[in-house]
């Protein structure tokens, strides 16, 4: 079966991708204007258009572009399918537009398996490290994220490593005091590194499940920032085996091709592990993750729709794509 | 900033080179790159048709063709439709009115917080403002702690009320202000989405009732194509004056100067250059066009390099260097003025021709000059005015003393023979500069 007709089927309810309403509510909310921007042109397109031609063509490329999809994954993406309509000999929109979800579902999933969960430790406490350039949504993320874990009955840690930017330390007590989690901090300007030893030895004493670490904001190509970065992240290593167990890379959705150079320089340094895409409830489409999946190779695991604490969704592409042409079908 | 821009161009120019004559053939595939070029800096997809269109239609025009070195009028075509883009002439921020009051707005992230405390620091130093920071970021945690922060360092005083209503919080301010005998007032907003009703009508609110003399709207420049919903999104709330770029310190490719402008009308009056208090620079579309075009902005850094350099301290060293005896003091002095400087990548970068020179990749630890400082610090008066007496013994000291090795204080030793041997060339006429 076809990707697209799995959509069809989630649209009419055939088969439950969401768990309950409240998460396809809260999917449906937050894409509201992602989804209308994307269907609205294409479902205009197709209007206009009775046969593909190359008018067409350039349209459909425009759209894609205007999703922030990568130049060079659109460019292929569209050589592809002016070849495949050519020698399917496909003129007909409608029809098109199928191979459209159909091919932009291959280029992420690109014949792999996805995990799309955490990876636990199963011998003492899950080491999660979050990276990303200023701004990006680190902070508030962590606190979704604590929350998620929290409610599921696991003793969570936070750590403060942004000791740079004036009032990280503090942004992030005030999420651990709400949350009701422990916050394990330094004072402003001190080495990052002196903050995982005091806290990964109390998260191994006290047996705490999961230890979320901070990190602060930088760009990918400032040498010194990344020396540090590769410091942490070997200082981690040492302190309890196999750690950290994912290191998440924050991207925000309204992030262009800049995307791809963030993914590829924080790979080099770390074991990015999957991507949070932020800021997913404007008017951004965050369609660079494609392109990081096709060139980079690493998996988008979650979502944030919003600024509430439960506003983090666990990735699923297939309800990314149902959010992008829902109401295409 | 523009590096890479600036790289896919440079090829655009050596293959017109390559042609000779330009023809409606070989402009279609030199567009193709210019297209792509634009297109992987993000740069709004109408934008760069309409661009290409224009650029194509003017290089098939009468005047290339008559024109014995198409390249040349090629390159001038580019300049002058880049500079069409982004407006041609500088929009000042203003600094007049008593007192000026400025708001930033934006989405979250975009480094509101951050570019309140330069724009401060800009306003005191080069405009002899005395500015009060306004706090009315209510939601975000610890944004006040962040603004607190910030202003203390720089000695800006910070009006905050917690929680309150940012009307109230603003009125305040501004008697404050009027107490204190603050002339310039910088609110800082949450950040917000152009799409939120509640929030846009907070904007709205402080709008209707300060009027701010300035407006300016912060801009992530790793922005993609969603920026011009965003900025068409605050600015048919608010009667925006201007956008502010952040983050060009990073590997974008700042498509979004080349949108912004074009599409809004909405002048670009500052870029953010580094996490810095003083990484800020006003917006010159003439010097951005040329740093696009990877000609260098020598105008910025002889700019830059003035507003720290110490005249009578310059002129005391190259007297001394003209007589040949500078000694590792002044070398020392002359580490000190570079640190001011701020980033030596970014300064680099600004020299015509930097490319070609391979001085955009150089990579400078801050941790590097403090050593050598160090170093310098460790040794004695006379060592430094004459370092030929630093043999084994001291070198160990110096070593110890500066928490160095003996190898570093050797490195350090040969740079300065090599400097000075430099200077002498310099000075007598010897050294010709490779540009």
């Amino acid at each position: 079966m076809g990707f697209f007709d799995k959509l069809k089927k989630i649209v009419n309810k055939d088969k439950e991708v969401f768990k309950d309403n409240n998460e396809k509510e809260l999917y449906d909310k937050g894409f509201e204007k992602t989804r209308k921007e994307i269907s609205d042109k294409l479902n205009k397109l197709n209007k206009k258009y009775q046969k593909v031609n190359a008018e067409y063509f350039e349209e459909l490329e425009e759209i894609l572009i205007m999703a922030d999809i990568g130049v060079n994954t659109v460019m292929s993406f569209m050589d592809r399918l002016v070849d495949r309509a050519k020698s399917e000999k496909i003129s007909n929109p409608e029809t098109l537009k199928e191979l459209i979800v159909d091919e932009l579902f291959i280029i992420y999933v690109n014949d792999e398996i996805l995990v799309d969960k955490i990876k636990y430790n199963e011998n003492g406490p899950t080491v999660i490290l979050f990276v990303g350039v200023n701004g990006v949504g680190k902070t508030t993320t962590i606190a979704k994220l604590a929350k998620r874990e929290k409610d599921l009955g696991k003793k969570v840690m936070l750590v403060a490593g942004d000791t740079f930017r004036a009032g990280a330390i503090e942004q992030l007590t005030i999420w651990g005091d709400k949350i009701g989690v422990r916050v394990v901090s330094t004072k402003e300007n001190a080495d990052p590194s002196s903050v995982m030893y005091t806290a990964l030895e109390e998260a191994k004493n006290e047996n705490y499940d999961i230890v979320l670490i901070d990190t602060a904001g930088r760009l990918q190509n400032k040498v010194n920032l990344m020396n540090e970065l590769e410091k942490i992240n070997r200082v981690i290593g040492k302190l309890i085996d196999g750690a950290p167990h994912e290191t998440l890379l924050v991207i925000d959705a309204t992030t262009g091709q800049n995307g791809i150079s963030q993914a590829k320089q924080f790979k080099e340094i770390t074991n990015i592990t999957g991507i949070v895409l932020t800021k997913l409830d404007g008017t951004a489409k965050g369609g660079i993750v494609l392109a990081i999946k096709e060139e980079v190779g690493i998996p988008v695991k979650f979502i944030g729709l919003g600024e509430g604490l439960d506003d983090l969704q666990a990735f699923d592409i297939e309800k990314y794509i149902y959010g992008l042409f829902s109401e295409l079908l | 900033m523009f590096e890479n821009l600036s790289d896919r161009l440079d090829n655009v120019m050596h293959k017109i080179k390559g042609y000779g004559i330009i023809t409606e053939e070989n402009i279609s595939d030199v567009m193709r790159e210019v297209r792509l070029a634009l297109l992987e800096a993000d740069v709004n997809y109408q934008v760069v048709k309409e661009f290409t269109n224009k650029v194509k239609e003017k290089a098939l025009g009468e005047e290339v063709r008559k024109s014995l070195k198409p390249s040349e009028v090629f390159l001038k075509i580019l300049k002058d439709e880049l500079l069409n883009l982004l407006g041609e002439d500088k929009v000042e921020i203003e600094v007049n009115k008593k007192p000026t009051i400025l708001m930033l707005v934006g989405l979250q992230g975009s480094g509101k917080t951050t570019t309140i405390g330069k724009l401060g620091n800009l306003l005191r130093k080069k405009y002899n403002k005395r500015p009060l920071f306004v706090a009315c970021d209510i939601y975000r945690p610890a944004a006040i702690e962040q603004l607190k922060t910030i202003g203390k360092s720089l000695n800006i005083p910070v009006y905050e009320e917690g929680k309150n209503d940012p009307n109230d919080i603003v009125r305040n301010a501004l008697n404050y202000a009027k107490e204190n005998n603050l002339d310039y007032i910088l609110i800082d907003t949450a950040g917000r989405l152009h799409i939120d009703d509640d929030l846009m009508n907070e904007l709205e609110s402080l709008n209707n009732e300060f009027k701010p003399n300035e407006i300016l709207l912060v801009l992530d420049s790793m922005i993609g194509q969603d920026a011009i919903n965003v900025i068409n999104g605050f600015n048919s709330k608010l009667p925006l004056t201007g956008t502010i770029l952040t983050k060009m310190d990073g590997d974008t490719k700042g498509g979004v100067a080349l949108t912004a402008r074009h599409l809004t009308n909405v002048p670009i009056k500052f870029i953010g250059t580094s996490e810095k208090l003083d990484g800020l620079e006003e917006f010159d579309p003439k010097r951005m066009v040329d740093r696009i075009l990877g000609m260098g902005d020598i105008l910025s850094l002889v700019e830059k390099v003035e507003s720290v350099i110490d005249e009578e301290e310059a002129e005391k060293t190259y007297k001394k260097m003209k007589k040949g005896n500078f000694d590792l003091d002044d070398f020392l002095a002359q580490f000190k003025q570079i640190k001011k400087l701020g980033s030596i990548e970014g300064l680099l970068k600004l020299i015509p021709g930097a490319k070609k020179m391979g001085l955009n990749n150089i990579n400078i630890d801050p941790k590097d000059i403090s050593r050598i400082e160090a170093i310098i610090l460790s040794m004695t008066m006379e060592e430094r005015r004459n370092p030929n007496i630093i043999k084994a013994n001291r070198k160990i000291r110096i070593a110890k003393g500066s928490g160095t090795s003996v190898q570093e204080v050797n490195k350090l030793l040969t740079q300065f023979e090599q400097s000075k041997k430099m200077m002498k060339m310099f000075s007598n006429g010897s050294f010709k500069m490779p540009f």
